[in-house]
């Protein structure tokens, strides 16, 4: 006797994010992105589609950054002085999909870089690669407040994704991000209450729910990833089961929680039994970023060509139906 | 939960008079702020002082869906009301209502059939209002079989264990709600379940108190439809707030809001 497998019927499906613009669509992008769309849990074909595959963006900053291990800098060691040139690489070299700019160095602690600085840098790194960006502010509140407004002027028609809109700092990015015509990235501190309240409050300013990203926040391999997997799994049976108000593509930051890991950056030196940091390092970064595909992920924010390669030829696995 | 919008009733003074005057405002209105308040269907019910009440049916349905977009329960006791408005309704209509009495059955469940309609069940039969809770599961469980037996979706019917005025039979409430509990035992898939709720303040002082703590107590034995007055917001606050406790919705500071986005 065959046996029938149950399948779940979802009455709503997940926000369709673009990020990028033709020339045709008043940008200048070369390619352009599409995330989430899902209607079935991650890679349950039987039950649903995920009609785009997840993208990875490699992540860029503006200024040399200070606290990454030797092993990252390596693959950049010639140009992570240079935004440009690493946008240039991350295409050309890595065959990125998209970029991940990083404002760094307007923090006040990395440079203090100005708001006229910071959209100098959108506008060469927009000039020099045709792949769809994503533009982070450094974290700063108030310095964000004043450069990312700026950035998204300067980078009007391009469709970017911006980020991050948290629950106590989302006003000025939305407003920003509304005017020329941006999506925008919702933070939350790994917290599926706050994560659907800023997503709330966003749309409460007049913002297209369509042009909204989840951001979980996550945790690395061994920081707490179980507790990113979960949230993000409720999130998206709720949204599956019709909350619209959580039916956003989600965007994980890998790259940046990875490498904090000391399991992954610490050198064999010290740790003579964990093997050598080169291989463990991308490892870490690429399990992580598998496990938050299969939690839902829709957008990657990778840093090791090593680990972006392992993860691109898993998504093609994983899409295989 | 299914909220019915209740207000589109001839026997309230507003509606009734402008049934009489053809006045399509006062209707549509009324519906444009059920919509908002977070009605998802609209019953209804012409009352009793239209003299014509086909006719009048067929002017309500019209008038209503010139206004907003929301599916219809077509309330009334006549079968030939009931079918006026269903020749006429662009979505999945409901049928209120049928009991389980048998000359009422043999015509309203093929006419659900026929037009695809959702059916209410009023959990009354030849010997009247059910006096407690074995009554009314016996009735239901007389109306769950007919539907069975005639092949329509289960998941269409809505079953109404009946509320009287706490005022006049004061002890059937508790036998409402453990009827509520009990229809959910009769099929799997678990048939849905329906009140009239303004029935549980007729007559009373605290009318939306009274209404409002009676659906959190329904909502919590499992109650799937109420018919009410989604326009009482202190009700609709109470109702999304029951969900909420009920695990039915992921929580967030702006929860009321976040409802009627939904």
């Amino acid at each position: 006797m065959s046996v029938e497998l149950l399948k779940e019927k979802w009455s709503n499906t997940i926000n369709s994010l673009t990020i990028g613009a033709t020339k045709e669509q008043g940008g200048s992008r070369t390619s352009i992105i599409t995330a989430g769309g899902e209607s079935t849990l991650p890679y349950l074909f039987s039950e649903g589609e995920m009609p785009h595959r997840p993208v990875i963006a490699m992540e860029i900053f503006d200024v040399e950054p200070t606290d990454w291990p030797p092993v990252l800098k390596e693959p950049f060691k010639d140009v992570l002085n240079n935004p440009v040139e690493w946008a240039k690489k991350c295409v050309n070299k890595y065959q990125a999909q998209s970029l991940c700019l990083k404002l760094q160095g307007a923090h006040p602690d990395f440079g203090n870089l100005s708001a006229d600085q910071a959209a100098a840098t959108v506008k060469s790194v927009l000039g020099a690669v045709g792949v769809p960006l994503i533009i982070l502010g450094c974290g700063n509140d108030e310095k964000d407040a004043a450069i990312l407004p700026k950035c998204c002027e300067v980078a009007k028609g391009e469709n970017c994704l911006f980020g991050d809109a948290t629950e106590k700092n989302y006003k000025t990015l939305t407003a920003a991000c509304l005017a020329d015509g941006h999506n925008i990235i919702a933070e939350s501190p790994i917290d599926i209450n706050i994560a659907k309240q800023v997503n709330i409050l966003i749309s409460d300013m007049g913002f297209d729910l369509n042009k909204i990203a989840i951001n979980p926040t996550i945790g690395a391999l061994g920081y707490g990833m179980e507790y990113a997997y979960s949230i993000m799994e409720r999130a998206r049976l709720a949204a599956l089961s019709g909350d619209k108000m959580l039916a956003m593509p989600f965007i994980c930051f890998v790259g940046q929680e990875a490498w904090r890991a000391k399991e992954a950056k610490g050198p064999q030196a010290e740790h003579p039994q964990w093997g050598p940091e080169a291989e463990r390092g991308p490892v870490w970064e690429a399990t992580t970023a598998v496990s938050m595909l299969v939690a839902g992920a829709d957008i990657l924010v990778m840093r090791h060509p090593q680990a972006v390669a392992i993860v691109r030829g898993t998504i093609e696995k994983l899409m295989e139906k | 939960m299914l909220v019915i919008g209740e207000r589109i009733n001839g026997m309230f003074k507003d509606v009734g008079k402008a049934i009489v005057d053809q006045d399509k405002q006062v209707i549509q209105d009324l519906a444009k702020k059920q919509l908002v308040a977070g009605a998802d269907v609209l019953d209804v019910n012409v009352g009793p002082a239209a003299a014509d009440a086909v006719g009048a049916m067929q002017w309500l349905v019209e008038t209503i869906q010139e206004a907003v977009d929301l599916p219809l329960a077509l309330d009334s006791t006549k079968f030939e009301v009931i079918e006026a408005g269903l020749k006429l309704v662009k979505k999945k209509a409901i049928i209120n209502s049928t009991s389980a009495k048998k000359e009422k059955l043999e015509k309203l469940i093929p006419l659900a059939k026929q037009y695809g309609a959702g059916l209410i069940g009023l959990t009354m039969g030849e010997t009247g209002i059910p006096r407690d809770r074995h009554q009314r599961s016996e009735f239901a469980a007389v109306i769950v079989s007919a539907c069975m037996e005639a092949g329509i979706d289960l998941g269409g019917l809505y079953l109404d264990p009946i509320i009287l005025p706490v005022n006049v039979a004061q002890p059937q409430a508790l036998e409402v709600l453990e009827a509520i509990r009990e229809f959910q035992l009769l099929s799997d898939p678990p048939p849905k379940t329906v009140v009239g709720l303004s029935n549980v303040s007729q007559g009373a002082e605290q009318r939306s108190l009274i209404n409002r703590t009676f659906l959190v107590m329904a909502q919590a034995m499992g109650l799937s439809a109420a018919i009410a007055d989604p326009l009482d917001k202190e009700l609709m606050d109470a109702l999304i707030t029951a969900e909420l406790l009920l695990n039915k919705h992921i929580y967030c500071a702006s929860y009321l809001d976040a409802y009627k986005k939904k």
